[in-house]
């Protein structure tokens, strides 16, 4: 079994990371996930309690493709729990198909970061299990290395939509990273540089 | 995006469009009451029937991990590490 940890902080408060967790998808770089359903939500003591299915791609390495006859998408089950009071969402993550090849477990806390109200610290944790004899070495490391990849393009993903919604506190410099996004606010930037200096100043740019 | 079933998508769309408000004006604010209760309904009745029909498990996707001891824990650190 292989574990991965890590932690991303969004300059973004809790309730807006939280509001637009739901609404993530699609975006640039979510061209893996191709359904997402909710099947079942409710609010219990005072949480809300959700359960979504989601599917995604499954690209395997040649070597890893005679385990899996045919081309299936991997189905993936997301459990969450959001405590408004507390001010926590919770979400726990794992395939339901394929798992005779690799088992991914995904669990994150999104929670204020305590030294900044306006931002918001994820804490995620994975797991990466596979029982095929002779492999599972070999796609454990496989699994954590796309687990990895893909968890920089969920983190990638949610600040796009985030930026798109919200203007940030700040913008901070790791979203040079979201060229379009980037573009997209310099030409604001402009825009608002040019209303205030007259239109002079935008031609001698 | 995309519904798992081509079939439920306008019934997502409603209730994502109800929830996405309700989360963020309501939920967030103290408002207890599902006010999208009757789009999920209708959306859980079209999803279930998609899910059997792309021969997914159901079962093991209503199956409660999720603050139950099935949970996976935080492995202990490493020494030397």
């Amino acid at each position: 079994m292989k574990y991965y940890s890590a932690l991303n902080v969004f300059k973004f408060s809790w309730d807006q990371v939280t509001s637009t967790y739901w609404s993530r998808y699609p975006n640039p770089f979510s061209k893996h996930v191709l359904s997402e359903d909710v099947v079942e939500r409710e609010v219990k003591d005072g949480c809300l309690w959700s359960r979504r299915l989601i599917t995604k791609t499954n690209k395997l390495p040649k070597w890893g493709a005679r385990f899996v006859p045919g081309s299936k998408s991997a189905c993936i089950v997301e459990e969450s729990v959001v405590d408004p009071v507390k001010k926590t969402l919770t979400t726990y993550t794992r395939n339901i198909n394929l798992t005779r090849i690799m088992v991914v477990v995904e669990k994150c806390v999104y929670r204020p970061c305590k030294d900044d109200r306006h931002a918001t610290e994820c804490t995620k944790e994975a797991w990466v299990d596979s029982s095929i004899y002779g492999f599972s070495r070999a796609i454990q490391a496989f699994g954590l290395d796309r687990f990895r990849k893909n968890a920089t393009r969920a983190t990638k993903g949610l600040e796009y939509i985030l930026l798109k919604t919200y203007e940030p506190e700040s913008l901070p410099e790791h979203m040079s990273l979201l060229g379009n996004i980037n573009k997209e606010l310099k030409e604001k930037a402009q825009k608002q540089a040019a209303r205030t200096l007259g239109k002079g100043a935008v031609i001698a740019n | 995006m995309n519904s798992i079933s081509q079939e439920c998508q306008q019934l997502k769309n409603d209730y994502d469009h109800c929830f996405n408000k309700w989360f963020r004006d309501k939920f967030l604010r103290g408002v207890k009451e599902d006010e999208c209760k009757e789009l999920f309904k209708a959306y859980q009745v079209c999803v279930k029937k998609g899910i059997r029909e792309k021969g997914i498990n159901l079962e093991e996707v209503e199956r409660n991990i999720l603050g139950t001891e099935h949970e996976k824990t935080t492995p202990p650190p490493k020494d030397g590490h």
